[in-house]
């Protein structure tokens, strides 16, 4: 307390009548990147982009409304509805096998095991590796001839088929194989953190109880960790919608147009084919995507916090 | 009541252990693989190569596919290897990494120690910014760095990494300066002490730990960005992985592919370095980042 009187003795006559604006100056002035970073380019940019969505802007930015043609030509565009499908089928088998493998890591190095910190380290390192690392590895490992169907067939069984990357029909799954290798090791760590944040005690009642260790997790223990699955969720959801430079290092969105992704279809359009207008549309539908994936994300942490 | 007191011995192979083990050890295979196949292919000869499949170990080593990736291998515009990658990763990462710390640190100093009307607002803003997808953004700040004069250098780029990892960053700060105990603040406030000089003298000092972490995230995700590399700089200053994406997924040529893993190799070791050397400290980054974002 006495503390604080000597600031408010010390601080108030040395300093005057103390000016709105000119009171913590210092600190406005550092936090200056801060609010222009929030103000003109997390907010202005975005704002700019979906207000040029609805314009016939190709080569350059013009200011000609056209209501919302670009994003009718989006949704009639089959390269579009490509990506769509493709983000939707790597996105559901990412999501719940992320997941599954993220808990089911976690629940096993948290038995108590030896070297939990060498698998540990197994597990995360893929994730220190950027996606053109990850997606060039496997397109080798992944080749027809060399790999993995080489490999197999090498053995004897010379019917054996496993192509993805060439294969229009399972390219996404190709992809999705280096997806999981870079990605779940993340998701274990944030599950293992969970998991060490539950009492002890949780588990010796399930004990005295006679529930079994793989229904106490299922019943009592996943359910204790709805927190960390709806963050994880996020995060996974947040990566997919982003995932562009995998696909650019595995495939380039061949065969075809097979393995397309919407950030790629943003790309192509504002970069290379000079048609501004159709890259707006289409990131604009990103955003969408994020926002409602984030509605009930922010929705439940309010409602966490205010039930305290 | 005879017979053996205590607790039952546990043994050491039970069938849980074997599960438990296995389980860990036939995934670890899956995420080691990808490695192996990388070193073992990058000391493989070409014809040895087409002889052999990926997993097969090579029968005589040869260092000539780094060598070549280093300093030979074509990108379609020059073939000067991705030493020219390298350099370039080089002279963005150091000035981005700087920037970047030096900013979000203050920033996140000021969030939790100088609160002014609104800043809890800008801050909010810049978390949720963390969220947009990037794509959204990438054409109207192409404007604003040609209106600077600064698209396609390396200027720019430095730019844009300091703003995209300023959310992640400040909150990294932010969190790590609101846990250091008032008193302190206040005790330096009473000797009289500004803004600068408790950041300079008390907390920056305090805080070396956090500015590690920050430096392992973001020297591992400058690094590995493609996205702004390829869309920010001219050819000639693309950043390694750009260039590396450039020198395998070109399409003259004969594929060589022990080339092209050792070039993969080369630019995925800085941040496998980094991962080992760093340990438990890079968890904390990525905990740090995800848990709270």
């Amino acid at each position: 307390m006495s503390v604080v009187d000597h600031r408010t003795a010390i601080a108030g006559p040395a300093k005057g009548k103390p000016n709105r604006l000119t009171k913590n100056l210092s600190s406005k002035v550092a936090a200056i990147p801060m609010i222009l970073t929030a103000l003109v380019v997390f907010v202005g940019c975005t704002i700019w982009t979906i207000v040029y969505s609805f314009t016939s802007s190709r080569l350059l930015p013009k200011g000609n409304f056209v209501g919302l043609d670009q994003y009718e030509r989006l949704w009639g565009s089959s390269r579009w509805l490509i990506s769509i499908s493709n983000l939707m089928w790597y996105g559901v088998c990412s999501l719940v096998l992320t997941l599954v493998i993220g808990f089911t890591l976690a629940a096993l190095l948290d038995r108590k095991i030896r070297f939990e910190n060498t698998f540990r380290s197994i597990f995360l390192f893929p994730f220190a590796l950027s996606f053109i690392v990850t997606g060039l590895v496997w397109q080798w490992i992944l080749n027809p001839d060399y790999g993995l169907q080489g490999v197999v067939r090498s053995w004897g069984w010379e019917s054996f088929s496993f192509d993805p990357l060439y294969n229009p029909d399972i390219v996404i799954f190709g992809i999705l194989i280096a997806g999981i290798w870079q990605g779940s090791g993340l998701i274990m760590c944030i599950m293992l953190a969970g998991l060490r944040g539950i009492d002890e005690d949780i588990w010796k009642a399930a004990r005295v109880d006679g529930i079994g260790t793989v229904k106490t997790y299922l019943v009592v223990i996943i359910p204790m960790m709805r927190p960390v699955f709806v963050t994880s969720l996020v995060l996974i959801a947040a990566g997919i919608i982003k995932l562009y430079d995998l696909v650019v290092a595995q495939t380039s969105g061949g065969p075809g147009l097979s393995s397309q992704v919407p950030a790629m279809y943003v790309y192509d359009y504002m970069f290379k084919a000079q048609n501004l207008g159709q890259g707006f549309a289409a990131s604009t539908m990103m955003l969408l995507s994020v926002v409602i994936i984030l509605i009930p994300y922010i929705y439940l942490q309010f409602k966490g916090t205010s039930r305290g | 009541m005879t017979g053996p007191r205590g607790p039952k011995p546990k043994r050491r192979f039970s069938r849980n252990n074997i599960f438990i083990y296995g389980t860990l050890l036939l995934v670890s295979i899956y995420y080691l693989l990808p490695l192996y196949v990388m070193v073992v292919t990058s000391l493989k000869g070409m014809p040895e190569i087409r002889l052999g499949n990926v997993f097969s170990p090579p029968v005589e080593i040869t260092f000539e596919p780094w060598v070549k990736a280093w300093s030979q291998a074509c990108t379609g515009i020059n073939c000067d290897g991705l030493s020219r990658g390298f350099w370039n990763s080089v002279r963005i990462l150091i000035p981005s990494v700087t920037l970047s710390i030096a900013v979000a640190s203050v920033n996140g100093y000021a969030l939790s120690n100088w609160k002014f009307k609104g800043s809890e607002v800008f801050f909010n803003i810049l978390i949720l910014g963390a969220f947009i997808p990037y794509q959204i953004m990438l054409y109207p700040i192409v404007i604003l760095l040609r209106e600077l004069g600064l698209y396609g250098g390396l200027t720019g780029l430095v730019m844009v990494h300091t703003v995209f990892g300023m959310p992640i960053l400040t909150l990294l700060f932010r969190n790590y300066f609101s846990s250091i105990p008032d008193e302190l603040f206040k005790a330096a406030r009473v000797d009289g002490a500004g803004f600068w000089r408790i950041y300079f003298k008390i907390m920056m000092p305090m805080a070396l730990p956090i500015f590690v972490v920050a430096i392992i995230l973001q020297v591992t995700g400058i690094w590995n960005d493609f996205l702004f590399g390829v869309i920010y700089t001219k050819p000639d200053l693309y950043p390694m992985t750009v260039q590396l994406n450039n020198i395998v997924n070109s399409v003259q040529g004969v594929k060589e592919y022990n080339v092209n893993m050792a070039a993969t190799l080369l630019t995925g070791l800085v941040p496998l370095v980094i991962y080992f050397a760093s340990g438990k400290l890079f968890v904390r980054g990525i905990a740090a980042g995800a848990v709270k974002g």
